[in-house]
């Protein structure tokens, strides 16, 4: 399943950081995040529970981007 | 300015004017020339201007994510603070105009890309807010993701069409421009299909609709342009691997660059001139952020793709963008793509009577058919057909048909037909279907129907060859006579005629074959049976996006108003944003590389440092912006 969630970060590279945070999350198969749009397109695990799942990833892009905040 | 930038900016303004007086103090008072009181005074403005950084770069430090701007910026000015302080010159300025150097090239970013943010988002600014719906002899404004199908919604002059639909009441001129780029106003009456997204110009129209709002045309479109650059291109991987090496070993260099040397020169026997090469890595430090590609190379595909998208052409994703750019073969479907897909009577040969009569007797006695060859007839014809003037109509399956019209016997169809007929007919040189007429057994002369080319696709193709394109082929399942004849006229190299669906695939995956590896190979299809060789191809480009679904779902370009020429158009807005990527990455990495050479060696200091990096940036960015600007392209 694929769904795609607003967020917001001031830079770019921190935008890559939170990619690479999503993708390491549990649950998450591919994550993408556009800096331009400022959106992420999650691509979730077959089973997964979405709502949790985005928890851990909001919850692990907040550990490397203090300043971020995604839209759940 | 949103608010964040608000209080960069005032934050900025307190700086300076704190630093000036300091400045002016210091040259008045002997107190503030040296000492702890200089460097607690010098601290204020700096933590004014920095404490954002430092506390990022601590909060780094503790996630365990150390390498990034926040944490260079924090080291370096930290470190040139500390080296002042020891070495008693009592010079921070240096660092604190670092910091603020670097926060003013940051608030110049975030205002310059939030800006080109609106722009592109302005542009595509289609999304309908409401939907009328009438209850009770009085309009109620309701969410367009509430109405069902079939609900009968009004849409007044000014306002957006919310959903795809048909005109049930009144008639009006839309302004498409929203979705095709073309800025000629389009006429609907009673009866007429309506896509979601135009703007009503004219009129009241009462639309009955045909889906529900996530299905429209408006939806579709939004949640492409949404999700496009979510594809990432080669170009953008590059760059993100490339930072996430390059700043970890830019920060051992540095600290390479301040053991190496001084360890070196004392072995030697030499003083180590600590104080020399620490400044230098600090230096280092400063001069190595990658900002300036991290943020310029993402912004330049945005831009151009907001801009491409201004222009009527959708991209999918910058991954696509970027292959566009290196398209060298271009493959069309001719129905729909070249042509238009609908026939017309485009010749009238060897007629015994007047034209129009000749017309008349062909049109009554097809009357019957709902074949397009009876359609075009009944077209070209532009009268209301009167039944009652035929009678006895036979098809005759595979030859035409005969029937009675006015007392007299027609008939109208192929060679074959006549020949049955016995007929003696003059067998035609001009290319398109057939038909000949023999009324009372007496030939009557033929017309001449086919499909007319787009007024664009002359000029389409050449304009493909004058950007670049090394060979344009034609797949078609029309007949070979026809096939040559409309690739001759309109200068296309090569034609593979007579072929099935599954056929075209076959033929693209054969020239996928033949060509080199770093040449794309685009197919240019109507979207709607061309689904598969959309797929297969490198880059998939559709026509006939108003309203076809198969059309957005399947390619990874979108032309909004059918006009070949935009091909040429997409190609040249790719090559206009891949360029400036090229130069962009070119330019900020030189000049990097230049500037921490210059620095290594001692030629540079701090300041122009921080002038290089913040300057680069900016640059950039800016160059980044150009590839918004499509228009004369």
């Amino acid at each position: 399943m694929k769904k795609s969630y607003k967020i917001d970060v001031d830079c770019a590279a921190c935008a890559d950081k939170m990619e690479v945070a999503a993708n390491k999350t549990e649950g998450v198969k591919n994550a993408s995040v556009n800096f331009m749009t400022l959106m992420m397109a999650v691509e979730f695990e077959d089973g997964a529970d979405v709502k949790s799942v985005m928890q851990n990833v909001r919850a692990n892009c907040k550990k490397v981007e203090d300043d971020c905040e995604v839209f759940i | 300015m949103n608010k964040k930038q608000k209080k960069m900016l005032i934050r900025i303004l307190v700086f300076a004017a704190l630093l000036g007086s300091l400045n002016y103090l210091g040259t008045i008072s002997i107190l503030l020339q040296t000492g702890m009181l200089r460097f607690a005074l010098y601290m204020v403005p700096y933590l004014i201007i920095g404490y954002d950084i430092l506390k990022k770069a601590w909060k780094g430090i503790r996630n365990r994510q150390v390498f990034d701007e926040a944490f260079l910026m924090a080291v370096a000015t930290i470190g040139a603070i500390i080296l002042a302080l020891y070495s008693g010159s009592g010079d921070y300025l240096e660092a604190i105009a670092v910091m603020l150097l670097y926060q003013i090239g940051e608030l110049f970013q975030s205002y310059a890309v939030g800006k080109s943010r609106r722009n592109i988002s302005e542009l595509m600014d289609i999304r309908p807010d409401y939907a009328n719906i009438e209850r009770d002899g009085a309009l109620e404004q309701v969410d367009p993701d509430e109405v069902e199908i079939g609900s009968i919604i009004v849409v007044q002059p000014g306002e957006k069409v919310p959903i795809d639909g048909a005109v049930v009441e009144g008639s009006s001129t839309l302004n498409t421009a929203a979705l095709t780029g073309e800025s000629l106003p389009r006429d609907v009456e009673m009866g007429d299909g309506i896509i979601s997204g135009c703007i009503n110009e004219s009129g009241v129209l009462k639309i009955r609709t045909t889906k529900e709002f996530s299905d429209s045309t408006v939806s579709k479109i939004l949640d492409l342009v949404e999700n496009a650059s979510s594809r990432k291109s080669k170009s953008e991987d590059f760059i993100t691997k490339f930072a996430r090496v390059y700043t970890p070993a830019v920060v051992y260099a540095a600290i390479a660059l301040a053991i190496i040397p001084p360890v070196a020169s004392l072995l030697m026997g030499n003083a180590a001139a600590w104080n020399v090469w620490i400044y230098r890595a600090l230096t280092f430090l400063v001069a190595s952020c990658p900002c300036a590609l991290v943020v310029s190379i993402p912004l330049s595909f945005f831009a151009g793709i907001g801009g491409a998208s201004n222009a009527g052409v959708l991209v999918k994703g910058s991954n696509y963008l970027e292959l566009l750019s290196k398209t060298k073969i271009v493959v069309f479907d001719k129905t729909g793509t070249l042509t238009q897909g609908v026939f017309e009577v485009s010749g009238i040969h060897h007629s015994e009577i007047s034209d129009e009569q000749l017309v008349e007797y062909a049109a009554l006695a097809e009357s019957a058919s709902s074949h397009p060859i009876s359609k075009s007839l009944q077209k070209a014809y532009g009268k209301a057909i009167d039944r009652s003037r035929v009678s006895n109509i036979q098809e005759i399956g595979g030859k035409g048909v005969t029937a009675t019209v006015d007392g007299h016997s027609v008939a109208a169809g192929n060679d074959k037909l006549m020949t049955a007929l016995g007929v003696d007919y003059v067998s035609c040189h001009s290319v398109g279907t057939i038909i000949h007429l023999a009324i009372d057994g007496k030939y009557a002369g033929h017309i001449v129907i086919s499909d007319i080319e787009k007024s664009h696709s002359k000029e389409a193709i050449r304009k493909l060859k004058a950007s670049g394109v090394r060979k344009t082929v034609m797949l078609t399942g029309d007949s070979a006579k026809v096939a040559e004849q409309v690739a001759a006229s309109l200068g296309i190299d090569q034609v593979y005629a007579q072929l099935l669906p599954a056929d075209k695939v076959a033929k693209v995956e054969e020239l996928l074959q033949e060509k080199s590896e770093n040449e794309m190979l685009a197919f240019v299809g109507d979207g709607i049976n061309d689904a598969p060789v959309l797929r297969r191809a490198d880059i998939g480009i559709a026509m006939g996006a108003m309203g076809s679904d198969a059309a957005i779902e399947a390619a990874d370009v979108v032309l909004m108003d059918d006009d070949p020429m935009q091909i040429a158009k997409a190609i040249r807005i790719s090559r206009k944003s891949l360029r400036i990527v090229y130069q962009n990455i070119v330019f900020s990495i030189v000049v990097k590389l230049l500037c921490l050479i210059l620095v290594a060696v001692g030629v540079a200091n701090m300041w122009i440092a921080v002038f290089a990096d913040v300057g680069v940036m900016i640059l950039a960015v800016l160059n980044a912006i150009r590839a918004l600007f499509v228009k004369k392209l």
